[in-house]
C-alpha cells in the first residue's frame, strides 16, 4: 500500500489529491461555519440572538444560505463584460484556496513544503486584488468600479507594510520556508519580541481582507455594496466565500508568523498532549474571533484616514522596526547564519 | 518528458498572450494578457529551478506594477476611432524608430562573441544542491556587488523623488486635515459661553467671539485652508488669542437695498 502511494506516479497523484482534500474540506466547512459564527458572535456582542431558527442554535443556517445561493438566478448586467464578469469571482475564490498548499499544519506537514513558502503566500495574497478590480470593471457600474478602484489602492498600500513586517520576521528566522519560520519560534513566539509588528501585521491583514474597519471597497453607505453590487447567486456566493477563506488564510499567516504555528505555548506535559494541527486550528480560530470582534467594535475608517494610516504610520514604523531588528540581531550576534 | 511538456505549454501560452497584448483591441484586455504572460514567465522560471525569481516576478510585476497599469488603463476613456487615426499618423515615425533599432540589433548580433568559459561561470541555479536560490542571490547581490546594487537603489530613489517633486503641488485653495490639531482640540479651545441679555443678541458684545483654533477662520473672506492656518498662527504669535469677526454695523439691511 505504502509502495503504491510513494513509488508510482499514479499513487503520488492520488496522494496529492487526498492531501488537498484533507485541507480543503475542513477549510470549506470552516468557511461555511465562519459565516454563522460571525453572525452569532456579533449578535452576542450586540445583545441579540442571531440566527436560531434552522436547527438547534441555528447550526443549519450555513446550509440554508448555501442552498439559497445555489438556487437563485445569476444575473449578468447588460453592458457587462461577460467573460471577465464570471471570471472574477472564480479567481477570488480559487486564490483563497491555492494559498493553503504551503501552510504547514505540523512539522513538515504541508502539501508543498517549498523553500520560498512565505513569498508564495505574499504573491497569492497580492493577486487577490485582481478579483475585485476585474469585478469592478466588468460590472459596467459606477459603484462597482469605484469599489474596485478603492480596493486596488487599499490592498497595494497595505501590502507594502505587510512585506516589511515579513522581512523583520525573516531576519530573525534566516529562511523563507514556512516550516523553518515556525521551528524558529520553539523558544519564544515572535508575537512577544516583535509585539508592535504583530499589531501592524494584524491591522494590515484586516485591510488586506477588506474587513471592518477597512471595508471601504464595499462601503454600503456610499457604494451600495461596492465591487460586487451587480453579482447575485453563485457568483456572489463565490465572492462571499472567498472573502471568508481569505480571513482564514490571513489568520493562518498571523498564526505562523507570530503565534508559533503548530507549536504549543510551552513545551511541557499537558500542552504537548494536544497534536500540532489542533494548536494551529485553535490559533486560527482565535484570530478569526478577533476579526469579528473588531468588526463589532470599530466604525469604518474614512478613505483618506485609511491611506494616511497605511503610508504615513505603518510604512515608516515597520521600516524603522526592520532596521532596528537587523541592528539588534547584528549587535547581539543572534543573526541566523543561513547558508551564506 | 513531463518537464518538457510543461515547458512547451508555458512557453506557448507566454508567446500567445504576449501577441495578444499588442493585438487586443481593448486596452484592459491587453493588460490582462500581459498579466497572463508574466505568470507563464514565472512558470518558466520555476521549471528552470529559479524559484525565488519566479515568486518575485509574481509579487513585483503582477502584484504591484500590473495592478497600477490596470488601475490607470481602466480609468482611460478610450475613443477607438481617434486612436486609429493617431495610429495612422504616427505609424511612419514608429516604423522608422523600429527599423533603426532592428538594424542596430542585427549589427550587434553579427559581432556577438560569448566568453569561452560561459558554461562555467553562468548558473541559473546555485551550483551546490544544498544552497537555496535565495541564499545564492543574496550572496551575489549583497556580498559581491553591494555597491553597484546600492547605486541602482539610489538611481531609483532619485527617480521616485523626482516624480514626487514633479507631481506634488500645494493648492492654495485646498483644505487639509491636520489630525494632530484635531486631537489637541479641547472644549475650552472651541466653545465659549457668552452671557447674553435676553433679546439683545451678541452684537453688543462685539459679534461672534471665536477662539483662534476654530475651523471657521476659513470662513473669513479671502483665506482658505493652509493660508488660514498661517493667519491664525501669526495672530497667535502676536498674542491675540481670539479672532473677532465684527459684523459691520447695519449689515442686514445694506445688501438688500
Amino acid at each position: 500500500m505504502a509502495d503504491f502511494f510513494f513509488h508510482t506516479t499514479l499513487g503520488q497523484l492520488l496522494l496529492i489529491v487526498l492531501e488537498s482534500l484533507a485541507v480543503l474540506v475542513p477549510l470549506l466547512l470552516g468557511v461555511a461555519y465562519l459565516t454563522l459564527a460571525e453572525r452569532k458572535v456579533m449578535a452576542a456582542m450586540q445583545l441579540r440572538k442571531g440566527p436560531n431558527v434552522n436547527g438547534p442554535f441555528g447550526v443549519l443556517q450555513a446550509f440554508a444560505d448555501a442552498i439559497k445561493m445555489l438556487t437563485k438566478e445569476t444575473v449578468i448586467p447588460s453592458g457587462a463584460n461577460r467573460m471577465l464578469f464570471l471570471f472574477a469571482p472564480f479567481l477570488t475564490f480559487s486564490l483563497a484556496m491555492i494559498a493553503w498548499a504551503v501552510i504547514p499544519t505540523g512539522n513538515g506537514l504541508a502539501i508543498a513544503n517549498i523553500n520560498v513558502g512565505i513569498l508564495y503566500l505574499l504573491a497569492i495574497s497580492s493577486l487577490g486584488v485582481y478579483g475585485m478590480l476585474i469585478a469592478g470593471w466588468a460590472s459596467n457600474s459606477k459603484y462597482a468600479f469605484l469599489g474596485g478602484l478603492r480596493s486596488a489602492a487599499q490592498m497595494v498600500s497595505y501590502e507594502v507594510s505587510i512585506g516589511l513586517v515579513i522581512v523583520s520576521v525573516l531576519l530573525a528566522v534566516g529562511s523563507l520556508n514556512l516550516n523553518d519560520i515556525v521551528l524558529a519560534q520553539r523558544h519564544v513566539w515572535f508575537c512577544l519580541p516583535m509585539f508592535p509588528m504583530f499589531i501592524v501585521f494584524f491591522i494590515s491583514a484586516l485591510a488586506e481582507t477588506n474587513r471592518a474597519p477597512f471595508d471601504l471597497p464595499e462601503g454600503e453607505s456610499e457604494l451600495v455594496a461596492g465591487f460586487f453590487v451587480e453579482y447575485s447567486a453563485l457568483a456572489f456566493g463565490l465572492f462571499f466565500l472567498g472573502e471568508y477563506a481569505n480571513m482564514f488564510l490571513m489568520s493562518g499567516m498571523v498564526s505562523i508568523l507570530f503565534l508559533g504555528g503548530w507549536l504549543p505555548p510551552l513545551a511541557i506535559a499537558p500542552f504537548t498532549w494536544i497534536p500540532g494541527p489542533l494548536w494551529l486550528i485553535a490559533k486560527i480560530l482565535f484570530c478569526l474571533f478577533v476579526f469579528i470582534w473588531v468588526r463589532a467594535t470599530f466604525p469604518r475608517y474614512r478613505y483618506d484616514q485609511l491611506m494616511r494610516l497605511g503610508w504615513k504610520v505603518f510604512l515608516p514604523f515597520s521600516l524603522a522596526w526592520m532596521v532596528l531588528t537587523a541592528g539588534f540581531l547584528m549587535v547581539t550576534g543572534l543573526l541566523p547564519g543561513g547558508a551564506g | 518528458m513531463m518537464t518538457q511538456i510543461v515547458f512547451y505549454v508555458f512557453a506557448a501560452v507566454l508567446v500567445l498572450s504576449a501577441t495578444m497584448v499588442v493585438s487586443a483591441r481593448n486596452p484592459v484586455h491587453s493588460v490582462l494578457f500581459l498579466i497572463l504572460a508574466f505568470f507563464n514567465a514565472a512558470g518558466l522560471f520555476l521549471i528552470a529551478g529559479a524559484e525565488f525569481l519566479a515568486m518575485t516576478l509574481v509579487i513585483v510585476y503582477v502584484g504591484a506594477v500590473a495592478v497600477l497599469f490596470l488601475f490607470v488603463v481602466m480609468m482611460l476613456d478610450v475613443n477607438f476611432t481617434q486612436m486609429r487615426e493617431s495610429v495612422q499618423r504616427y505609424a511612419p515615425i514608429g516604423g522608422v524608430v523600429g527599423g533603426v533599432l532592428l538594424v542596430e540589433l542585427l549589427m550587434a548580433f553579427m559581432h556577438w562573441r560569448a566568453a569561452t568559459n560561459i558554461g562555467q561561470i553562468a548558473h541559473l541555479v546555485p551550483s551546490s544542491p544544498t544552497r537555496t536560490n535565495t541564499a545564492a542571490l543574496g550572496d551575489v547581490i549583497y556580498t559581491h556587488y553591494i555597491f553597484l546594487f546600492q547605486a541602482c537603489a539610489l538611481v531609483l530613489l532619485v527617480a521616485m523623488i523626482g516624480a514626487i517633486v514633479l507631481t506634488l503641488r500645494e493648492r492654495p485653495t485646498g483644505r487639509r486635515q491636520n489630525i494632530d490639531r484635531q486631537h489637541d482640540r479641547t472644549v475650552a479651545d472651541s466653545l465659549e459661553m457668552l452671557q447674553v441679555p435676553l433679546g439683545a443678541g451678541v452684537d453688543a458684545q462685539g459679534g461672534f467671539l471665536r477662539p483662534h483654533e476654530s475651523y471657521d477662520i476659513a470662513a473669513v473672506p479671502g483665506t482658505y485652508g493652509t493660508e488660514a492656518w498661517r493667519v491664525a498662527e501669526a495672530r497667535e504669535a502676536a498674542g491675540n488669542a481670539l479672532v473677532v469677526t465684527t459684523p459691520a454695523t447695519g449689515t442686514k439691511g445694506e445688501g438688500d437695498e
